[in-house]
């Protein structure tokens, strides 16, 4: 219990002192030892469910079962690794002038905001909280998209903060819907939020407002999982914030987002009785899944390129979860880790190569491979990991996903196949000559601090050649939660 | 059974729902910068009785906590706030023309009717007083979406936003009475943090773009030209 307290103090304690304290030269390395003791206590906190199942605080505000622990295991250490690399990253960018120390107050104080919100997005057992922080995390890195306070990054801010805030209002409306259906069952009103009592009382909702309620929560959390049609303010941001936020934003804030239409889903359908929330989670999925592999084709900008990656992959979790059944949700469950680890591993060897060249326009990194091997190996290792080849765990997930896909609705793995095909011809196309071609002139070697990179390669590799036993009894204790039966 | 036949406590409340939806619409329609920011706080202000209200009615003295948090964010802080910037960025002059009023307004009329489509199907669970609610509620929420769509100006689409949130709070304390406090608190907490944001994006898009219309955001494109 202890623990989870902690994992939940330590960022908001860091976000406060940041925030008084401002830039000074350690910051960064500040931020960083906060960021392991968040991870550290994280894991204590996993180890702990992990023996004696579910933790409940005492007033019931805080619930960590098997599928929030693991996923804040990987918030943590998305968190850490790109703390890692944004030390040097941002010292380089203060360095060329493009951020002064006010900002970089900001910057570390709004990193923290981040990583509490989403923190409390998973633990919390209120859905209300839920939304609360959701939404927080919006307000916290807004500021941070706009950063550069270039017209483009304003833009940005602004599509960011009006989207995002229209798009989550829905979801509060339909998270009232849910407590108006709750409040007349349920004895206890300052309960009839809660997670855990609404999923035992959840047969005695009333389905035609859950089913309403339901789909006010898919559009207003799936703007924030970046589903297409919902998805434009995401490349944007991403491309226009700094690049540890892409980061952090792509490897947990999509994921928080899914998680919390996952919860829903797993509340909503038992009470109605019928598959609608599936199928309408499936074809936003597939949409998302399709749109997202066209457009990468048309890209400029290297990180607008990654991120509607992204949006691919959060489709293909979307599609996933929206299958339903334990293999397709246990890969779904798999596939929200590697993404997660995957993509944050990019952005990170994204950022570099940037520096590397001076810009994101994709046209103009060129030869990455021979200016600086490393970050050229790493972007390629990571581009082929994110197109789910053999043996990175992408490739597994995506493997588990198909099957599925195959047994339930056999059709749907033609269109899938040729998405995942495009897609793939759509981030080589553009990788090739930026790794090999020919290094234009001037190009030098920029101090960068690679093993953020190699460390969630390493995990995701590892993940797709064999899946640690501990992992998978938990994926599947996970994947029994959700659909009620596991794969195991 | 018919309105007249209702308790007058709910009579009153739906009267003030009526009355929100009218502000929603007057916002729609309004051009001028500041009647606009005064036209929110008369929203606000609706809320806050409408509030007090339910919290004399039902007996749930926690409404009035809310009650009190909206008069001081809706009807003081945030038009205070918006209203100050007004005059420091120097638009209280300006006038915002509104493309196609006519069809603007048949356009807020007709999510009216959806909203209450919408809500016909939880007919037979709930009181006639509380549907009415929820479909002004969701309304009024549309019709703020509409809002942030037809306006160009920065500030009009934050008041959209932030009539949004009136609709959002509305049903919740009507349909409701209330979320539990401490989801009140966070949302209001948000809803501060958000309009101190957009003040700060204010004198972002005037030195980005020097103006605070939007329409100059047009760099950033879905694929390239």
């Amino acid at each position: 219990m202890i623990a989870l307290y902690l994992t939940l103090l330590i960022p908001l304690t860091a976000t406060l002192v940041f925030a008084v304290i401002g830039h000074w030269k350690f910051a960064g390395t500040l931020n960083l030892l906060v960021c392991i003791a968040t991870f550290v206590t994280s894991l204590l906190c996993a180890i702990n469910v992990f023996d004696h199942g579910p933790l409940m605080s005492p007033g019931k505000l805080f619930y960590v079962d098997a599928f929030n622990v693991y996923l804040i295991l990987v918030n943590a250490l998305v968190g850490l690794t790109t703390a890692i690399f944004s030390r040097p990253y941002m010292a380089h960018e203060v360095e060329i002038g493009r951020v002064d120390d006010a900002r970089m107050r900001l910057y570390h104080s709004m990193y923290q905001g981040f990583l509490l919100t989403m923190l409390v997005a998973l633990t919390t057992n209120n859905l209300g909280l839920l939304w609360v922080a959701v939404e927080g995390a919006t307000l916290a890195t807004v500021l941070l998209v706009s950063l550069y306070r270039t017209p483009e990054s304003i833009e940005a801010g602004w599509k960011y903060f009006i989207l995002c805030g229209v798009g989550i209002a829905q979801a509060l409306f339909g998270t009232v819907l849910v407590y108006f259906a709750a409040e007349r069952v349920l004895p206890g009103v300052e309960e009839a939020l809660l997670w855990s009592v609404l999923k035992e009382h959840a047969a005695q909702l009333e389905p035609t407002v859950l089913t309403l309620a339901f789909v006010f929560l898919l559009v207003g959390y799936g703007t924030k999982i970046g589903l297409v049609p919902l998805h434009n303010w995401l490349p944007d941001a991403h491309s226009e914030g700094p690049t540890p936020m892409s980061a952090i934003l792509s490897g947990l804030l999509l994921n928080v987002a899914l998680y919390a239409v996952v919860r829903y889903k797993m509340l909503i359908e038992p009470a109605l009785g019928n598959h609608l929330p599936g199928y309408l989670m499936m074809g936003f999925g597939m949409l998302s899944f399709t749109v997202a592999g066209i457009l990468l084709h048309r890209q400029r900008d290297i990180k607008r390129m990654f991120s509607y990656s992204s949006i691919e992959h959060m489709g293909l979790m979307t599609l996933a979860f929206g299958i339903g059944g334990p293999l397709a949700t246990f890969g779904g469950l798999l596939h929200m880790i590697v993404h997660s680890l995957t993509k944050s591993a990019i952005f990170v060897t994204v950022g570099h190569a940037a520096h590397v060249a001076g810009t994101q326009s994709i046209d103009r990194i060129r030869g990455l491979i021979r200016t600086q091997p490393a970050i050229g190996w790493s972007l390629l290792l990571g581009t082929v990991a994110i197109a789910g080849f053999p043996p990175f765990g992408v490739f597994t997930s995506e493997f588990l996903l198909f099957s599925a896909t195959m047994k339930s609705w056999p059709w749907l793995v033609i269109p899938l196949l040729l998405g995942l095909a495009v897609a793939f011809a759509g981030l080589f196309r553009h990788l090739q000559p930026m790794v090999f071609g020919e290094p234009p002139q001037g190009q030098r070697p920029v101090r960068a601090n690679l093993l953020p990179v190699l460390l969630h390669l390493l995990l995701v590799l590892w993940l797709g050649i064999s899946i640690p036993d501990v992992l998978s009894r938990w994926l599947d204790q996970a994947t029994i939660m959700v659909v009620g039966k596991g794969v195991l | 059974m018919s309105l007249t036949q209702l308790p007058l406590a709910e009579q009153a409340v739906l009267t003030l729902a009526a009355l929100v939806l009218f502000t929603s619409f007057l916002l729609l329609a309004q051009n001028r910068i500041v009647s606009l920011i005064h036209t929110f706080a008369w929203q606000g202000g609706l809320l806050f009785v409408a509030t007090c209200l339910m919290a004399l009615t039902s007996g749930r003295h926690h409404l009035f906590i809310s009650a009190f948090m909206t008069l001081a964010l809706k009807v003081v802080f945030i038009p205070w706030q918006l209203r100050r910037l007004v005059v420091k960025l120097d638009i209280r002059r300006e006038v915002e023309t509104v493309g196609g009023p006519s069809l603007i307004m048949i356009g807020g009329g007709a999510l009216v009717l959806f909203s209450y489509y919408v809500v016909l199907p939880i007919r037979e669970l709930s009181f006639l007083a509380t549907r009415n609610t929820i479909a002004v509620s969701l309304a009024v929420v549309l019709v703020g979406m509409l809002m942030i769509i037809t306006r160009r100006k920065a500030v009009a689409q934050v008041i959209g936003f932030m009539s949004m949130e009136n609709g959002l709070f509305f049903a919740a304390v009507s349909a409701t009475y209330g979320m539990p406090m401490v989801v009140e608190l966070g949302i209001a907490f948000d809803v501060l943090v958000a309009a101190i944001l957009f003040g700060i994006f204010f004198f972002q898009l005037r030195s980005g773009i020097g103006s605070l219309d939007v329409d100059h955001l047009n760099r950033l494109h879905e694929v390239d030209r």
